[in-house]
């Protein structure tokens, strides 16, 4: 038993002196980088995901544009929704990042743990919906107005509509879209109302249906929801959820396919038409800036297309419409200049009357009371009070399938 | 081919007990052969110094004041979980589903928090808090040793299948919890309030993990090696028909050995959802129900060992992440290596308990 004690006393001073000595050393090297700017990121899964793909590009070209080394930026990848999420966030702000960004959703209570033990240190939150209300200074959100990118996107379906409709392929009143969402909550609610939006803008005829798979990637379960859909007579598809079984299911099924996330144009050569999606370096760069030049950072942002977060891809003029390129390109002028809104009032019906009073869940709170009034002038002001989406309001032409709440 | 009468090149015996120092020299030379494999591998797969590598591991587990005591709280969790399935084990009971019973401990400690929030004093509810996941991690534990008692069913499998059922079963009240609806997470819970939050000794959050943990160490070690309970679960252990001959109830003492196995598991849940964690996911348990096992065997049932035992995985740990973040690799290939320091340090075990013995030099040793 003694030389066992004598033992372990021995294993316990040698790891005293290794955490000793490395303690120092990285106050060293604290003091070394106090000039080199540095940012940490925190991604929910690695590139195999579309959707922290996205934000990995962003983060890299983001910092390549500013100039930074790659010893001034960390990746963290494969960051679970828990405890972890807070460790990693802790680990990056000791390693002497400045500033710190996560991705995903189930992220924000962790980061908002971590900013308060590094009142110093800024963490920016996409998705989130704390920041404005949670009073920690150094935490913020930020998301973009997707709705925007979504609606350029619904006029390229409905051009594609009205011209399979003058070829004579179906008739006005079948023009139906189907739309695989993920969860029936706000995010997807707000994108597939714009999409429709955009398409009934030039389509007048047209309806849609949708349905929801309960998962934000899950491709069997997106391309049977596609199958589905095209099997009800549905003559477009497009998706919110971020796996390729919607698109390659409308390649199999030859039904053009409006995308999300970024261009599906190499699988599906036929039928894509075009992708919405959020490009998050314009935020890297803002947030990272305002560290640089010691200005503080927006608790709420919210990336348009002017700021060149809402992007589409280009058209594919084997599967899209004639004139389709314009027509998104003169409603992008229109919605940047402030001619056109999304969510006009007077463009849509709800139970066949007007909506001109809402009040939506803005201020996260246990309670999901319904706390602000987003209409204002006619218009539901999507991402005005918050960057998180939260327009939930189910519209006259849109038939849901089946809800899924999680 | 040689076909004379000679004996095969190799063969296996069965060692004398050794040494102390001669079994800690065998696992020093199977530590060192990892490193050099390891270091083979970094170079040649991703062309990184491989001593950079493992100071990044050191700096990793080690770094700062906080890392450390993360390092600590990762250990004393994993230590929990092997000091609860350590009775058990002992027993000859092989009770896989450590990772089950933690998982009832959490779901019942994140229920109290959730729905006794304003209903109880803040002391009180941590009390409840307490009991309902040490009832709840020995009753995950009880059922199969019941059945094992009574109709001699399974323990691996049904101890198995229960951590499944624990999986799902959190699943579905995170799901009835969530926050915000549609979240798919119960995020962390009464974040603002703190209610049923463990307080913190000195502003440390893992500090009264630690300890409790120490203390069940210590009470575990006494309660094997010195108590009446222990002795009786050793011989059931041996041979079931001797603990009958000599009047031992093995019944009873299969179902009390899991219920305490099941309630450390209990404990563990508890500290990770009210004290460190403060939410629950289907992989807060993070698979230290089988991680335990390894470090269970690897010490030899022994609670001192454990602490080095469970030392050593957290530090692979929380190493292996450090890596993945300083050299830009994919968390896989971290993996590998803590797979490959792991395999020699299993490994090495066989070489403890046998020797290889040549034709030619059987007299030599051989290691």
């Amino acid at each position: 038993m003694k030389k066992l004690t004598a033992l372990i006393l021995a294993l316990v001073m040698v790891f005293a002196l290794c955490a000793c000595g490395n303690n120092d050393d990285a106050a060293k090297d604290n003091d070394d980088a106090q000039d080199a700017l540095k940012a940490g990121f925190i991604f929910l899964h690695d590139e195999n995901s579309t959707y922290d793909l996205n934000f990995m590009n962003a983060a890299k070209e983001a910092c390549a544009n500013l100039g930074m080394s790659e010893d001034q930026y960390m990746f963290k990848t494969n960051i679970k929704e828990g405890q972890e999420c807070y460790d990693a966030a802790c680990e990056l702000a000791e390693a002497g990042c400045d500033i710190i960004f996560a991705d995903s959703f189930g992220h924000e209570p962790y980061i908002l743990e971590a900013a308060k033990e590094f009142p110093e240190v800024q963490f920016c939150h996409a998705t989130g919906t704390n920041a404005h209300t949670a009073g920690v200074a150094n935490l913020h959100n930020a998301f973009a107005s997707i709705y925007e990118g979504r609606y350029l996107a619904g006029i390229a379906a409905g051009m594609k509509l009205n011209e399979m409709i003058e070829a004579g392929d179906f008739t006005a009143e079948e023009a139906k879209i189907g739309y695989v969402g993920a969860f029936t909550y706000a995010e997807v609610v707000s994108g597939y109302t714009s999409f429709f939006l955009g398409a009934r803008s030039v389509c007048p005829s047209a309806t849609m249906e949708v349905t929801f798979t309960g998962s934000w990637y899950d491709e069997t379960a997106e391309k049977e929801a596609a199958n589905k859909l095209i099997a009800n007579g549905c003559k477009l598809i497009s998706q919110h959820a971020d796996s390729m079984g919607a698109p390659t299911a409308c390649e199999l099924a030859g039904v053009p396919n409006v995308s999300y996330n970024g261009s599906t144009i190499d699988s599906c050569p036929n039928t894509f038409i075009v992708s919405s999606r959020i490009d998050w370096a314009p935020y890297y760069e803002y947030a990272i800036t305002a560290v640089k030049e010691g200005k503080s950072i927006d608790a709420d942002w919210t990336g348009t297309l002017a700021t060149g977060s809402v992007v589409l891809t280009d058209v594919n003029d084997k599967a899209a419409a004639e004139g389709t390129a314009d027509a998104i390109a003169e409603a992008k002028a229109k919605l940047e200049k402030g001619e056109l809104f999304v969510f006009d009032c007077a463009t849509f019906t709800v139970e066949g009357k007007a909506l001109d009073s809402y009040m939506a869940d803005v201020d996260t709170d246990a309670n999901y009371e319904k706390d602000t009034e987003v209409i204002e002038n006619g218009v539901f002001m999507e991402s005005k009070f918050r960057s998180a989406p939260y327009f939930d309001v189910q519209i006259d032409g849109i038939t849901l399938l089946d809800t899924n709440f999680g | 081919m040689n076909n004379s009468k000679q004996g095969p090149l190799v063969h296996i015996v069965k060692r004398g007990a050794l040494p102390r120092w001669r079994a800690w020299g065998i696992r020093l030379i199977a530590i060192v052969a990892a490193l050099i494999v390891c270091a083979i591998v970094t170079m040649t797969v991703t062309g990184e110094d491989p001593i950079a590598v493992y100071a990044t591991m050191i700096d990793g587990a080690f770094g700062s004041e906080r890392k450390v005591w993360n390092l600590a709280q990762s250990t004393a969790m994993l230590l929990g979980v092997s000091l609860a399935v350590t009775p058990a084990f002992r027993m000859r009971f092989w009770n896989i589903g450590g990772e089950g019973q933690v998982l009832a401990g959490c779901l019942a400690a994140a229920a109290c928090m959730i729905c006794l929030a304003d209903k109880l004093p803040n002391g009180l509810l941590i009390a409840v808090t307490a009991v309902a996941s040490i009832a709840a991690g020995a009753i995950w534990a009880g059922i199969p040793a019941f059945f094992k008692a009574k109709w001699n069913t399974n323990e691996t499998l049904f101890t198995l299948m229960m951590n499944y059922v624990a999986t799902q079963l959190v699943a579905f009240f995170v799901i009835v919890w969530e926050v915000p609806k549609g979240a798919g997470k119960i995020g962390i819970i009464n974040q603002t309030s703190q209610i049923g939050w463990l307080p913190t000794i000195g502003g440390n959050k893992y500090l009264l993990n630690i300890i409790v943990i120490l203390v069940l160490t210590v009470g575990l070690y006494i309660y094997l090696n010195y108590s009446k309970h222990g002795y009786e679960l050793t011989v059931v252990g041996e041979s079931e028909r001797t603990a009958r001959y000599v009047g031992i109830k093995v019944d009873r003492v299969i179902i009390r050995t899991m219920l305490l196995s099941g309630a450390i598991c209990g404990v563990v849940g508890f500290l990770l959802v009210s004290g460190t964690d403060h939410t629950v996911t289907t992989t807060i348990a993070g698979g230290r129900g089988f991680t335990a096992v390894m470090i269970s065997w690897l010490a030899k049932f022994n609670p001192v060992f454990m602490i080095l035992a469970s030392l050593l995985l957290a530090f692979l740990e929380k190493g292996a992440g450090a890596i993945s973040t300083s050299f830009g690799l994919n968390h896989s290939f971290a993996d590998i290596l803590t797979g490959i320091i792991l395999f020699f340090i299993i490994g090495c075990e066989f070489f403890i308990s046998y020797k290889l013995s040549f034709r030619k030099t059987a007299k030599k040793e051989a290691e």
